[in-house]
């Protein structure tokens, strides 16, 4: 065991980002790898959402946890108290291991969302020629193996997607376009991830959805919340219209 | 007869604000509330309810309101002239409006947003438990508009504590903001660069953020060491200082993003941060370290 190595960060008066250390075993530019840094900050997410839940010492004014592809940071409330909070959070951060690529997940309590696609994407193309596979081909892999949300940010419900396969690895488009439909499953970075509303996108474009990615009415009104295990499979033309 | 507000004119733009909706943040919803918190809370204070009830964030007034049935206000914030059937009536007090009274706002001479706190709160239908309107993410209720009809909550049990509070008003010259280090001022070499400049409100500023530009230079450049730096995306907060490319800072206010892909160099003080909600374009801004504690 050797814990998660953490730095803590001032994000003034209310805030403290916990940024996750690269690894000993990072590459020699002392970037750590990607893949191990957000199994860190998953790991860190879930415990301090936890905490959070729970509401001892400190955790009680913490508002809001909010990942990212390497940070967590901690809001509080007015009256929290941040030097505590860091203590406790660099406590718990040694006592940890960073979240194994666990993508071949389905493990009890976190089932495997499944969200059928249908692969009619603008970019499929594109992509194909990027990775140097067949239409068919990027489609497997896209399908082939799981997700898992990373973090959340850029738009309501709009979550990155890690632990797919690898060669799916694809810049962003040269231009965004001004506006991509909602349900539009794209990729980008390494990541993959479906547009909730309408909205100006760089991503590359492989297919549609009809799942509901944010929903106010719903709680919890996000689909995809950071943790969670997706699988995408391919929808017949029959599913596009319920 | 369900008290409300009839609105008959917004002014530039007027929305219901409250203390905001954490809690979101992680599936890309901001906090948002009241871009001035003070002024918020203040007048939650003098109609004597919570500080959870919403209030109309009027930005550069312009906004009428009749009442119908009995409502008690209070005006906080930008400090717009206001008149109540013709009369004027001041700010920081309580002013009891009568069924059918016509309460109208002209623009304030300083300051951006005005609160208009009305015991009981304005009961619009909350979403994800705020009645604010996050002008980023379109969460929350519709912009008010004329012709909006704004139910009045029950008022509280609680009675106001105070008829008046003193006002101050905004002084002269360069506002000074005040800073903390952020998680990357290392980026910049310290706070010192970014205190040096007479900054400048730029016009497309708005709930999202005030953008500032250094008419006199060109700006805050990184260090060496960090020059050519990628940053990942990290979660942002209210009164970031965040540093795009072209070395001018971006201050973020209530509806900022929820994460952000380059470097914070500095975070404003609570308090500054409501100050820098009451900025106007143009306006001249100084950054200034704040004392730290301890």
């Amino acid at each position: 065991m050797t814990g998660i190595l953490v730095r803590l960060l001032p994000a003034g008066e209310r805030a403290l980002l916990v940024e996750v250390a690269a690894p000993e075993v990072g590459r020699a530019d002392g970037e750590g790898d990607g893949a191990s840094e957000i199994g860190a900050v998953l790991a860190l997410d879930a415990t301090f959402r936890a905490c959070a839940a729970a509401g001892a010492g400190p955790w009680a004014a913490v508002r809001d946890v909010v990942p990212a592809a390497r940070t967590v940071l901690l809001h509080v409330t007015e009256g929290g108290r941040l030097d505590a909070l860091a203590a406790d959070v660099r406590r718990l951060a040694a006592g940890l291991e960073p979240s194994p690529g666990a993508l071949a997940a389905g493990s009890p309590g976190r089932p495997v969302l499944e969200i059928a696609v249908r692969y009619d994407g603008p970019d499929l193309d594109e992509v194909a020629h990027l990775t140097g596979m067949a239409a068919e081909e990027v489609v497997a892999a896209h399908t082939g193996s799981p997700w898992r949300v990373a973090f959340g940010g850029f738009a309501p419900g709009f979550a990155y997607l890690v632990g797919g396969d690898p060669r799916l690895a694809v810049p962003r488009r040269g231009a965004p376009r001004p506006s991509v439909p909602a349900g539009a499953v794209g990729l980008a970075g390494g990541y993959s991830g479906v547009y909730p509303r309408a909205s100006p996108g760089g991503w590359q474009l492989i297919g549609t959805t009809d799942a509901a990615l944010w929903d106010e009415r719903r709680d919890p009104p996000a689909l995809l919340r950071p943790g969670a295990v997706v699988r995408f499979t391919a929808a017949g033309p029959e599913r596009a219209r319920p | 007869m369900t008290p409300a507000l009839e609105v008959v004119r917004t002014g530039p733009l007027t929305l219901v604000q409250d203390a905001g909706r954490p809690g979101y943040a992680a599936v890309g919803v901001g906090r948002a509330g009241a871009a001035d918190r003070g002024a918020y809370r203040l007048g939650a204070r003098l109609v004597g309810h919570g500080e959870d009830l919403a209030a109309l964030e009027v930005t550069l007034g312009g906004l009428t309101v009749r009442a119908r049935g009995r409502i008690m206000v209070a005006l906080t914030g930008a400090p717009a002239p206001a008149t109540l059937d013709g009369r004027p009536v001041a700010h920081h007090a309580l002013i009891d409006v009568p069924h059918g009274g016509l309460l109208s706002l002209a623009p304030p001479p300083v300051g951006l947003r005005t609160y208009l706190a009305v015991r009981g709160g304005i009961d619009v239908e909350p979403v994800l438990g705020s009645r604010s309107t996050d002008t980023l993410s379109g969460v929350g209720p519709p912009r008010v508009a004329p012709g909006d009809v704004l139910p009045v909550g029950r008022a509280p049990s609680t009675f106001p504590q105070v008829d008046a509070v003193a006002h101050r008003p905004p002084s002269p010259g360069p506002v000074r903001l005040a800073v903390l280090p952020g998680p990357r001022t290392a980026w910049v070499g310290g706070l010192g660069p970014l205190v040096a400049p007479a900054w400048v409100v730029g016009t497309d500023s708005n709930r999202i953020g005030l953008r500032l530009s250094d008419p006199r230079g060109a700006g805050v450049a990184r260090v060496d060491r960090w020059r050519d730096a990628e940053l990942a995306s990290e979660g942002m907060v209210r009164g970031a200082v965040q540093l795009p490319p072209g070395g001018e800072p971006v201050i973020f206010l209530a509806d900022h993003p929820v994460t952000g892909g380059y470097p914070v160099v500095a975070v404003l003080t609570e308090a500054a941060s409501d100050r820098a909600a009451q900025l106007r374009p143009g306006d001249t801004v100084r950054l200034v370290v704040a004392p730290t504690a301890g």
